[in-house]
This record gives structure tokens, sequence and C-alpha cells, in this order.
């Protein structure tokens, strides 16, 4: 792809020059344009700005935090600072970024596009969903200001409502998030419901939109839940209401409960989106009909709908009974079916396929291999023994980074490659951007692999020290972690490079048959003069390589069949 | 939400209208109410409804965590509401309740008016939903007060005053010599809260009045009767989980007034034709939401036994 020339016949104009053809970024002009803006493009466009930033805060965190493990024994943290430093990762990477990173600024994007329609049901609220987030930041940020936060993302009480550090003003903030990535969800199930055009069945959406709209379910059920939770921990610090204290008569694990309501099904936030990104790539990769259609489909609203009910499976050792125990260790295992589905179908999809490697596949391969690992030592830690002994080990931290972000990173990178030259008009250089792609791969496997290894062992999480005998792999790990840095740089690098130096990108550069791929890169403010025809989403028989245009056109000799 | 996207059902065909601007509303011409992303005036009513229904889902459940709080102390510790509740003041409760009901009934009939085209009607019917708003806010403001001067806190601050303590010891008696007339004629006004407590119960005045009080300010039969209540362990938790629930209750009623208001607002521009109302019947259903949820609480918090 790195030798497309110039066509300006397909975007019109120059880089400088008025543009010829109406497209959403230069559409109206002005910072005001911009903040103002009810257009959804422009919206995620803003969110992929903010998260991304998020992410960068949130990594040069974590990078400290590998930094001070490097030897045993204090370098430059104290203890304190570590546990602030720790809590503010995490909490800034999961709220800020990974929660709205697929679905508020690239569901908000391609959204409504692949409906083929003008916009979601609610602009203004969609604004307002941004505008939410960054007062939510603005929140976090307030409480690294004044005092920090030692308490873990988690906000466990009795520790929570006794620590001196800042926890109102975060889980203000974190509240304040929760109403964002709500309005997000609602927008999207009533975008979904109401706003396809004629023709598009559900069951001829593609699968990016049952994901998100599976996840749209879970934030609008279960974030309510964190909301009242932390209310509920603001007013225990503030007056002192007991719930959650047990010297008072409350109970610290009820508080336990709330939270992991809401924060398991929130992993599937986190992951849903992922795979529905993943379905688009897998298919569009390897030019073929995505296989099992129906079954992705329905694994999504299954993964949805069993992920509220395993949450005591974070709980296992805080003494809730040995049968609520069972039931949720039996529940955990069940929703590794609907999961290891997705899988099957993706790897069945790609054989006999013809599979280009191109960035985004090869970010979809690194997820697929990631996010299994992920999985499978999840079932590790939903059998009860098992877990017992790994609870609050290394191995719960090197399990969920790779669901996060060997899953849910990997995915957002896949689906910011794939969507780049659509929501740039500009194409990047696909060699050193697939260079990019394994190095992130490496540095990854490199940072949490042996975390597995001394987690095992015993290494428990969140301690600024520890033994020598953990040294080796620690000191892997924090390698692994500056490999990975400087792959995620350079891989944000190759992308805001292209927009300088990129050739155009046509309307279709990879083969897919989703309508977004229909309208010019970018597209025009209103995604489209008139309603686009609808087809399989995953006919990419339906498209053709066309050397003129260095992209895929129309296939005028295929024939939709009645099979799908 | 933006309810002022929304607009009631009319079967126009969708139009294509060249929009100025960032513009998503208004954009229309002569189709004023229809933002530019819609294609018809139904999709645009079809998307609010569902819009609104989905937001008091989600209340419902930001509630939950709260009932299911009571629900999870209530089994712990049963005696802390069986005492808990005897400092609440029923008849005023149940006054609340009706006003509540009331006004859901005028918030249905202003909705119908609305949808009639009935101008003078919507309005005066928003008026009385409002009135009747603020009558309930008033009402708690008293129950409140009254809680607060008597030491009536959430749990770290819970220190019921001797008169509160001589109030729950009167109601203890009742319940327990119930039906024994002299009784109940004696204490009628046990259901006053401080305010006469701290004047002396009518009921006994005139048995008492001659005797000296105490530092408490209670005579010595009443000291004994105050020393009789046993004071369950974390006997505050109780009124944290009154003030949560009733507190966040009467936030949302404060957020109901703000509602109607803007409603009314309109009605009175005459903003509101048959053909366009979905505003009101999108508050009336979040108002008849806050109802519900009050229809609770009445009996869980108030009525235990
Ligand atoms: C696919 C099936 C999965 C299973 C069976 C599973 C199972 C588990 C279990 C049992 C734990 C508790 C470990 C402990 O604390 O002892 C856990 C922790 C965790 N999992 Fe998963 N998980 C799965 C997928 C995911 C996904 C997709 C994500 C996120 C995208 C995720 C994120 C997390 C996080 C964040 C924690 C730890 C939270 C904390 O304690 O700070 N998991 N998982
Ligand atoms: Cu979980």
């Amino acid at each position: 792809m790195a030798t497309i020339v110039e066509n300006p016949s397909l975007t019109g104009g120059s880089p400088g020059a008025e543009p010829v053809v109406d497209n959403y970024l230069t559409f109206t002009r002005g910072w005001k344009s911009w903040a103002f803006t009810l257009d959804h493009k422009r919206i995620g466009v803003m969110y992929l700005c903010a998260t991304l930033g998020a992410f960068f805060v949130g990594g040069i965190m974590a990078l400290i935090l590998r930094s001070e493990l490097f030897f045993p024994g204090k370098q430059f943290l104290s203890p304190d600072m570590y546990n602030h430093m720790f809590t503010l990762h995490g909490a800034v990477m999961t709220f800020l970024f990974i929660i709205p990173g697929i679905p508020a600024a690239q569901g908000n994007f391609v959204l409504p596009i692949m409906l083929g329609a003008k916009d979601v049901a609610f602009p203004r609220m969609n604004l307002g969903s941004f505008y939410l987030w960054v007062f939510g930041a603005i929140y976090l940020v307030a409480a690294i200001i004044f005092g920090g936060l030692d308490t873990g993302w988690t906000f466990y009480t009795p520790y929570s409502t006794t620590t001196n550090t800042s926890v109102i003003l975060a889980t203000t903030g974190v509240f304040i998030l929760g109403f964002s990535s709500i309005f997000t969800g609602l927008n999207f199930i009533v975008t979904i419901h109401t706003m396809r055009p004629p023709g598009m069945t559900w069951f001829r959406m593609p699968l990016f939109l049952w994901a998100t709209y599976a996840t749209a379910i879970i934030q609008v059920l279960a974030t309510p839940v964190l909301g009242i939770t932390l209310l509920l921990l603001i007013a225990e610090r503030a007056v002192g209401i007991g719930i959650f204290q047990p010297e008072l008569g409350g109970d610290p694990v009820l508080f336990q409960h709330f939270f992991w309501f809401y924060s398991h099904p929130a992993v599937y936030i986190m992951i849903l989106p992922a795979m529905g990104v993943i379905s688009e790539l897998i298919s569009t990769f390897s030019r073929k009909h995505i296989f099992g259609y129906r079954f992705v489909a329905y694994s999504s609203i299954a993964i949805a709908l069993l992920g509220f009910l395993v949450w005591g499976h974070h709980m296992f050792t805080s003494g809730q009974s040995a049968v609520s125990a069972t039931m949720f260790s039996f529940l955990t295992f069940s929703v590794s079916i609907p999961s290891a589905i997705k899988v099957f179908n993706w790897l069945a999809t790609m054989y006999k396929g013809s599979i280009s490697f191109a960035t985004p596949m090869v970010y979809a391969l690194s997820f697929i291999f990631l996010f299994s690992i992920g999985g499978l030592t999840g079932l590790f830690l939903g059998a009860l023994s098992v877990d017992i002994h790994l609870h609050d080990t290394y191995f719960v931290v090197a399990h969920f980074h790779y669901v996060m972000m060997g899953g849910t990173l990997i995915a957002f990178l896949g689906g910011l490659t794939y969507w780049w030259p659509k929501m740039t008009g500009r194409m990047y250089d696909e060699f050193s951007s697939q260079m990019a792609a394994i190095g992130v791969f490496i540095g990854f496997n490199l940072t949490f692999f042996p975390q597995f290894v001394m987690g095992a062992r015993g290494m428990p999480r969140r301690y600024a020290d520890y033994l020598p005998e953990y040294e080796f792999y620690h000191q892997l790990s924090t390698i692994g972690a500056f490999v990975l840095g400087v792959a995620l740089v350079a891989a944000v690098g190759i992308l805001v490079r292209s927009l300088w130096t990129g050739a155009k990108a046509p309307p279709n550069p990879w083969g897919s048959a989703t309508l977004e791929w229909q309208c010019s890169s970018p597209p025009p403010h209103d995604n489209f003069a008139t309603t686009p025809e609808v087809g399989d989403p995953y006919a990419v028989e339906s498209v053709k390589w066309s050397d003129s245009e260095r992209g895929y056109v129309k296939n005028p000799s295929y024939v939709p069949s009645k099979d799908h | 939400m933006s309810t002022a996207d929304v607009v009631s059902p009319v079967t126009t065909p969708g139009e294509h209208h060249a929009h100025s601007g960032e513009g998503h509303d208004h954009g229309h011409g002569h189709q004023p109410h229809l933002a530019h992303h819609f294609e018809s005036y139904e999709q645009q009513f079809d998307a609010g409804k569902l819009g609104i229904w989905l937001f008091l889902v989600t209340e419902v459940l930001f509630f939950s965590g709260l009932f299911c709080a009571y629900v999870v102390f209530r089994v712990l510790y049963p005696e802390l509401f069986a005492f808990g509740h005897l400092f609440l003041n029923k008849e005023l409760g149940a006054i609340n309740t009706v006003v509540l009901l009331v006004s859901s009934l005028t918030m249905a009939l202003a909705v119908r008016a609305a949808q009639l085209g009935q101008r003078q009607v919507l309005i005066s019917m928003l008026v009385v939903t409002i009135a009747c708003a603020f009558v309930f806010m008033g009402i708690k403001y008293v129950e409140y007060t009254t809680k607060f001067r008597e030491g009536l806190f959430p749990a770290r601050y819970f220190a019921p005053t001797p008169e509160a303590l001589l109030h729950a010891a009167h109601m203890i008696h009742d319940a327990q010599s119930h039906g024994a007339a002299g009784h109940a004629a004696g204490h009628g006004a046990h259901d006053e809260h401080a305010a006469d407590a701290s004047h002396g119960h009518e009921g006994k005045a005139g048995d008492h009045s001659h005797e000296e009080v105490n530092k408490n300010g209670l005579t010595a039969a009443e000291q004994a009767m105050v020393d009789s209540v046993k004071v369950p362990a974390n006997a505050g938790l109780f009124f944290s989980i009154y003030y949560c629930l009733t507190g966040l209750h009467g936030i949302h009623i404060i957020a109901g007034i703000a509602a109607i208001s803007w409603i009314l607002v309109r009605s009175i521009k005459g903003h509101f034709t048959p053909l366009y109302f979905g505003p009101v019947e999108y508050v009336g259903l979040y108002w008849h939401l806050v109802d519900l949820i009050w229809i609770y609480l009445f009996p869980l918090l108030y009525l235990i036994h």
C-alpha cells in the first residue's frame, strides 16, 4: 500500500488547497466548529484524541512503576508513592481509556456510517457524553493534585473510607465518567433500534454493531450500580453512613459485591467491542465471509447477559459462602463458552481464506493469540482451589493485562489502523506499521508472560518491593515494558505522520463490504447523499480490486447469494 | 437527553433538506421540530420514546443498589428496622403518599390534555403537579428537621435525644398494650414529633405536670420509661438507609420540579399541539417513576412490624 500515488480524482485537492469534495473535516472551520459540533464523526475524533492522551498518561505511570521494580528495594518511589502510582495507573487506564476507547471513540465514528445513518439518535447527548468524560478526567487529575489516591482502582472499603487521600474527588470523577458511558450506551441502543435503513435487518448488521449493541446493554444496566456504589462511598466518608464500615455495623464485603456487580460486566464493556472489531478485520483480511455469523452475533449477547452473573469470582477469598462461590465458579466457566465460540469462528473464517497481513490483520492475529491466553488463564482463576493460591498475585495482573491490553488495546489499534484511512483520508506506511505491530506483540509478551510465572510462584500484586528470587522476572518484565512503550509510540507516530506524508485513501482500501466503505474517505458531513443500498456486510466478493482507483470498487459480476 | 428533539408521530414522508451549518435541528424548513438526521417524525418519536425508557431503566438500577442494601441489612439486623421505624412519622408519610398519588394523576391528565390540545387544562394540571411536589418537599423538610433536632443522624453521628427516646418508649408501650382503651386515648398525640415531645406530651400532661423534671427535662416516670428503651447496637444504620433512600428520592423530586417547570413554560408559550407533545409525555413518564419509587419506600421504611 505504501506505493500508492496520489489520485486527486478521489477526494479532490491536495493538502492545503480548498477541498473539492465535501468532507466532515473541512465542512466548517474554527475551534468552535469542533467544540460545539454535533457530528458523531467529529465527536469520535475528539474522543479518540482524548482517550489516546489518557492512555499516554497512564502508560507513563506504568513505565515509572516498572522502573521502580527493576531492582528489589527502593529505587526512587517511596512505598506510598508506589501505591499512588499504581492506583492512578489503574484508574486512568480503566475509566479514561479502555472503557470509552473502542465504543466512544471508534464506535462513535463508524456506528452511524455502518448503519447508513446520518448520525446517532441523540447528537446533543453524544456531545454531552464527551464533555462528561472531560469533567470526569478533570476530577481525576484534581485527585492527583490534591492529595493523590492510594486505594487501588477498586476503592475497596474499609480502607477507602479511612485513608486521607482524595477519595471523594476521584470517586466523583468516576461517577461522572459513568454517566458519560451510560449516555454513549443509551445513544447506541436507540440508534441501532430505530435508525437502521430499510433492508438492514438485525441479521444484516455488521458484527461490530452487534458487539457495540451488547456492550451498550451492559453500559446501561451495570453502570448505574457503580454510580450508586460510589455515591454511597462518598456519603460514607462525608457523613459516616456506616453501610460499609464494620465498626458501625456495616459490611465492607457488600461494597465488593456492589463494585464487582459493575466491574465484572465492565470487563465485557472492554472486550465485546474489541471482539466486534476483530470480526470485521478477520473477514476483510481473509477475503472470506465470516464463518457462523449468527453464532458470533448471539455470542455477544450471551456474553453480555452471562457477564452479569459471575462477579463473585473476584471474591472467592472474601468469605462469601461456599455455595455461592461454587455457583460463581460454575458460571464463570460457562462464560468462556461464547468467548470460545467467537475464537473458533474467527479461525474457521481464516481457514482457506486468502489472508493479507496488512497491519490491522497483524493486530487481529495478535488479538486471537493473546486473548486466548488471557481467557484460558481466566479459567485457572475461576477454579476455586487454584484461585486461593493465585488470588492477588501477579498471575491475576498478567491475566487481566492479557485480556485488557492484549485484547482490547490490540483490537483498538487494529480498529484504529483499519479505519484510519476512513477517518483521515490518508494511507499510512504499511511496512513500518506492520513492524510496529510486531514490536507491540513482542514487547507485550515480554512484559506480561514473566508475570504469570512469578505470580504462580507467589509474587503478590501491588507491592513496591520483592524478594530477590523474583528479580529476574521483574527485570524481563520491565525491559518488555520499555519495548512495548517504544513500539506503541512508533505505532501511533506512524499514523500521525501519514497525515502529512500519506497517500490519499480510496473509499475502500481493504475490500470490506460494510457500508462505511461506500462513502468517500474521509466521509462527507452527512455520510451519504442518499441512504445506501444494504447488502450482506460480509459479501467480500461484492467488491474487487481496481488498479486505477488504488482501492476496491463494486464488482459488477457479483450476484448476491440467497444463503446469507 | 434532548427531549426537545422529540416530536409526536406524524406520518409525514421523510424528506431530505439542505441543512445549514452544524445545526441538527430546525434544519427542515417547514418541518420545524424534525432533526436533520431523522428520516421522519415517526422515527424521531420512536427514538425519543426508547431513549426515555432506557433512561428510566438506569434510574431503577440506580435505586436498586440502595434497595439491595436495605434488604441485606434488614435480613442481618431485623431489630434495627423494628426499632428505627418507630421514629418515623407515619401520618406525614401517608399524607406524602397521597400527595404524590394525586400528582401522578394530575400529570397523567396533563399528558392527556396535551394530546388533546387543551392548553388551559394542560397548564393548570402542570401547576397542580408542581404544587404537589412542593407540598411533598415541604413535608419532607419538616420530617428531616425534626429528626435532626432529635439527634437521629446517620450511623456515625447517631445520638437520639431523651425526648426522641421517650417518644419511642411510648410507641413501644402502646404497641405492647395495644387495644387497652384507656391507653390509646391517653397517648393520642404520640405521633407528633419532638416539637411536642419537648413540651411534654399532652396525653400525660394531666398526670405528671406537678412532678419535678430532671436535667433531661423529664419526670422520674418518664426517665424510667426512657431507660427501659433498649437501643439496639448500630441503630443509626437504619437512619443511614432512611436518609440515603429518601434523600436520593428527594433529589429526583427536585429534578422533577425543574423538568415540569420547563414543560410548563413551554406550554404557556403554546409549543405543544396534538401533533407535538412528546416532551410532556417523557417528563410524565419520569414523574410516574419517581412516584412509584415512593410507593415502595413508604411501606418499606414507615410501615414495619
Ligand atoms: C474469558 C473469560 C474470563 C475469565 C474466565 C476470567 C476470570 C477471572 C477471574 C476468576 C478473576 C479473579 C482473579 C482473582 O482476583 O483472584 C479475574 C480477574 C480479572 N479479570 Fe478476568 N476473566 C475473563 C476475561 C476477562 C476479560 C475479557 C477482561 C478484561 C477485558 C478481564 C479482566 C479482569 C480484571 C481487570 C481482573 C482483576 C481485577 C482486579 O482484581 O483488579 N477478564 N478474571
Ligand atoms: Cu470478572
